[in-house]
């Protein structure tokens, strides 16, 4: 200790360094977590982006705007920046941010870790969106890559697949330092059955990283080989078959749907008792709900592939799995809902977003549930009711889990209130277009209209002029959301170490905004 | 109370009515299996409407009646060992009642048994290839022409007056009213899916690999579906249209059209080589003129090519490469037949070997060596392409 405490470079509490390279050599929790924040906001922008060109494309019949190759590209780069670029960097931004401090630990248990973890992100995605700009341009064989189309595409896909690695290589990362510091950082004498929802959820979802992401980059990597080095896996001339592609890759996605939506239920298990006033209903089985779907997500995955042509009672299998998956999830909602109930609740922007989350995830769900009976899936499949469905879950599902947390925490980040009332128009704007934009592609879908296309049927174009009028409208509605973040970051009025009358847990007994260095001393209340 | 059931049942019968809309709902369909399938959504549909009443009827009760600003005092309860078992339970029992109906279809769907009529259904990029396993017939079904070109980035044609945009074809798929047929899928480039949603069939067509389906319709009609696996950039411009004909004129239509010997494929080549394709046995063996050959493989090009090098031929660099310029159509004639006979392994240039006639492809290899802004001058006789076979 005495040899430490040499020079300034002592123990005691010191604030940032000065400068850029405070962000680039930072390996404080709270820095990291800000950069991953700012990223996938970054990022949510370039995804919309791309998501207006699709619609604007789609506003009328005809090809007025765009090659449909480059339409294709769209489609596939939008999904790829939405789940690598926006919603798992978001929560691994919250997961830095909050873990520590909702545990009492002092920082992640694997801080230099955690700063490679984040700067491999901003190169993976200059890799990929530098795609768009080379010959023969992007990705466009759709974000699931499948086998033969995707080795149809130029040399670009090198750079592509170059790219998931560095994310996955930043997933696997960041899940481990997650597990690590869960396991290891927690307050003396606070048992699992203590940590807040969100620790639990997350570290469910940082065990599906660790299991499945692996898979994708052997998927990738034998498209890598098929296309460049001669080999057949997937090529049925040369021995190969390219539904194995489907079932590797669905055995990576369809875990990894539920790592885009299992930090959002711990998300909404934080916010809703606050603004109830009252304690999370079911908390144990909250928990093994989680833990259950985690489970049934490693056994559902051919539920992508009904039209392939799978045995009968491979069929049937896949059916009753996927059917099993609505019964935890239903114990999520009702368990929210026992929650609100005889509460005494407030209606502040983090409490809206979560009940915008759980009013519309519930949608998503039920049209999940009728996606899981097989000889109607056979109709839904590769139609917009799918595109319907599954926007459903991730918009108003994780992205407006991700705003909920930001509203809920952003007064403990920077120690001012945000805006309410600009709060709450952000919310009520992007609600009404949401649903707009979504709404309609359930009766498109049903009606015939297959999902990655350019160009339509006469039939389908009232409803589809709707829907882009939706798309810009909640586009454009997010600059709100940053104009918040800005205003609040700026100044406001200063926010209580509590922040809000209801909120129960550690991140709430330190000062707003929450010092450099948070809980040095562990927390005595546990022990 | 009375007021609120008045309430639901409005809106129970005004959604009923909004569900019945063919532009917002799944067709009914003319097979049993569409009937049973349409049942099953609507079943599952309303399910999913009570559930969804229930749940928020709750959750909006409970936002009306427990807020602060009402001066609800919160409770403290915050577990229920009988509530949780419950709404564990009810679920599970709603899923095992819905599981038997759609098992039943299911299997019901799987059975291709006892087929009375076969179809072949290949997916090529980007276009279906249709064979009576039965009577030999087999064509190419490629999206009309007329479409086709109002399809195009800034064609400047009002697609909204033309009738069943981009659901058109040059040959539809003819099937016999009330016969079961068994569809056999398969494809000779990327996965693809044929779709016919009145028939409740989509199925995979997937390289290497050949699946089953069945449909037995039971109305005669005009029944149009696409494909529905992303198949590259024309994915959305390869409809499927099935003509169901009653069965005298289907037995009919089999007779006129059932190969006598050995025919070649040339339904699908563009309009101005009909006539040639005709007559094109005979024609193989003599010497065409260059202009001849210029004439026919202009459609040719149109129809086969200019999806992916571009009518102009100037590709899509990168992805596409041009053939204005290019050495292989400006080069050796033995390196420029084999590309397109034999296609390019690991890449979208497929063989044509099958897809085209030895006239076609003659003439459509003359049209790029002469045409596009390229002019080598020479000609490419359909003798050689003959001689290949």
């Amino acid at each position: 200790m005495s040899t430490a405490a040499a020079g300034h470079h002592d123990h005691d509490d010191h604030g940032p360094a000065k400068g850029w390279t405070r962000w680039l050599y930072t390996t404080n929790h709270k820095d990291i977590g800000t950069l991953y924040l700012l990223f996938a906001l970054v990022m949510f922008f370039i995804g919309g982006g791309m998501a207006l060109i699709i619609r604007a494309e789609l506003f009328q019949p005809g090809l007025q705007l765009v090659d449909p190759l480059f339409f294709n590209s769209m489609t596939t780069m939008h999904a790829l920046v939405m789940i690598f670029g926006v919603v798992m960097p978001a929560f691994v931004g919250l997961a830095n941010w909050m873990i520590p401090m909702m545990i009492g630990g002092p920082d992640m248990a694997l801080p230099r870790l955690n700063n490679w973890s984040f700067w491999i992100m901003p190169f993976a995605f200059l890799l990929l969106l530098s795609t768009l700009f080379m010959e023969g341009g992007g990705p466009a064989g759709g974000w699931t890559l499948y086998a033969p189309l995707s080795l149809q595409g130029g040399d670009s896909f090198a750079f592509v697949i170059f790219s998931i690695h560095f994310m996955g290589i930043s997933s696997v990362m960041g899940s481990i330092n997650i597990v690590a510091t869960i396991f290891n950082m927690r307050a003396p004498g606070m048992s699992l059955m203590q940590m807040p929802l969100f620790v639990w959820t997350w570290l469910i979802t940082a065990y599906l990283l660790i299991a499945v992401i692996p898979v994708l980059a052997g998927a990738v990597t034998m498209l890598l080989t098929d296309r460049f080095f001669g080999t057949s896996f997937f090529n049925a001339a040369g021995g190969g078959d390219p539904v194995m592609y489907q079932h590797i890759f669905w055995f990576f996605g369809h875990p990894e749907v539920y790592i885009l939506i299992l930090p959002a239920f711990g998300i909404i298990s934080s916010i809703i008792p606050t603004f109830a006033r009252k304690p999370l209903f079911g908390y144990a089985s909250m928990v093994y709900a989680t833990a259950s779907i985690a489970f049934l997500s490693f056994i559902v995955w051919a539920h992508h592939m009904f039209t392939v042509g799978m045995p009968l009672a491979g069929e049937m299998f896949f059916m009753f799995a996927t059917m099993m998956i609505s019964v935890p999830t239903g114990v999520k909602v009702f368990n929210w809902i026992a929650t609100m109930w005889r509460g005494s609740m407030t209606f502040e922007t983090p409490m809206l977003f979560a009940i915008g989350f759980l009013v519309m995830f519930t949608i998503g769900g039920l049209s999940g549930l009728m996606l899981a009976i097989t000889p109607a899936d056979i109709q839904y499949h590769d139609t917009y009711f799918v595109v319907a469905h599954f926007h459903y879950v991730l918009v108003p599902g994780a992205i407006y889990s991700i705003m909920a947390a930001t509203y809920y925490w952003l007064p403990k980040w920077t120690g001012n209130m945000y805006d309410e009332k600009w709060g709450k128009i952000h919310f009520w704007v992007s609600t009404v277009f949401l649903n707009v934009l979504f709404f309609p592609m359930h009766f498109v879908g049903l009606a015939g209209m297959p999902r990655r296309i350019p160009d339509y049927s006469l039939q389908f174009a009232d409803w589809n002029a709707v829907a882009t009028i939706g798309a810009f409208g909640f586009g454009f509605s997010q600059l709100i959301f940053v104009w918040v973040i800005y205003k609040c970051i700026k100044g406001g009025e200063k926010a209580t170490d509590e922040v809000w009358e209801g909120a129960e847990g550690l991140e709430w007994t330190v000062p707003s905004p929450a010092p450099y260095h948070t809980f040095e001393k562990p927390p005595a209340q546990y022990s | 109370m009375s007021l609120i059931s008045r309430f639901s049942i409005i809106a129970i019968l005004s959604l009923s009515s909004f569900a019945a809309r063919a532009d917002i709902n799944m067709p009914v369909g003319v097979t049993p299996i569409s009937r049973d399938v349409y049942g099953l959504h609507m079943l599952i549909f309303w399910i999913c409407c009570v559930i969804g009443v229930l749940v928020f009827g709750v959750m909006f009760y409970s936002m009306f009646k427990h807020r602060k600003s009402k001066g609800a005092v919160a409770a403290d309860f915050h577990e229920s060992t009988v509530v949780e078992i419950i709404w564990t339970a009810v679920p599970l029992f709603i899923l095992i009642a819905m599981a038997i109906p759609a098992a039943k279809t299911l299997i019901a769907m799987e059975d291709t048994s006892d087929a009375e009529v076969t179809v072949k259904v290949t997916g090529y990029q980007w276009k279906w290839h249709y064979e009576y396993l039965d009577s030999g017939i087999n064509f190419y079904s490629t999206l009309d022409a007329e479409h086709n070109a109002a399809r195009q980035v800034g064609s400047g044609i009002d697609v909204s007056q033309i009738d069943h945009y981009l659901k058109e074809v040059d040959n539809p798929l003819v099937l016999p009213v009330g016969k079961k047929v068994r569809f056999l899928h398969t494809s000779a480039d990327v996965i693809h899916s044929w779709w016919v949603p009145d028939l409740a069939v989509k199925k995979d067509a997937i390289p290497g690999f050949i699946n089953e389906n069945w449909a037995l319709i039971e109305e005669a009609g005009t029944y149009r579906g696409k494909c529905t696996e992303l198949c590259g950039r024309d994915h959305g411009f390869m409809p499927v249209v099935v003509e169901a004909l009653p069965e005298d004129e289907y037995n009919a239509w089999v007779a006129a059209n059932t190969p006598v010997e050995e025919v070649k494929i040339t339904e699908s080549a563009g309009a101005g080589t009909a006539a040639v394709a005709a007559s094109a046995d005979a024609d193989d063996d003599r010497e065409w003129s260059l202009d001849e050959l210029l004439a026919a493989g202009e459609g040719v090009y149109a129809q086969q090519c200019a999806s992916c090098h571009q009518a102009d031929g100037a590709g899509l660099p990168g992805a596409f490469p041009a053939i204005t310029g290019s050495a292989v159509a400006t080069g050796d004639h033995a390196a420029h037949i084999d590309i397109v006979y034999a296609g390019k392994a690991g890449t979208a240039m497929a063989s044509f070997a099958d897809r085209l006639s030895n006239s076609d492809m003659a003439a459509v290899l003359t049209y790029q060596r002469n045409a596009l802004g390229n002019s080598v001058g020479d000609t490419i006789q359909p003798s050689a392409i003959k001689a290949l076979r």
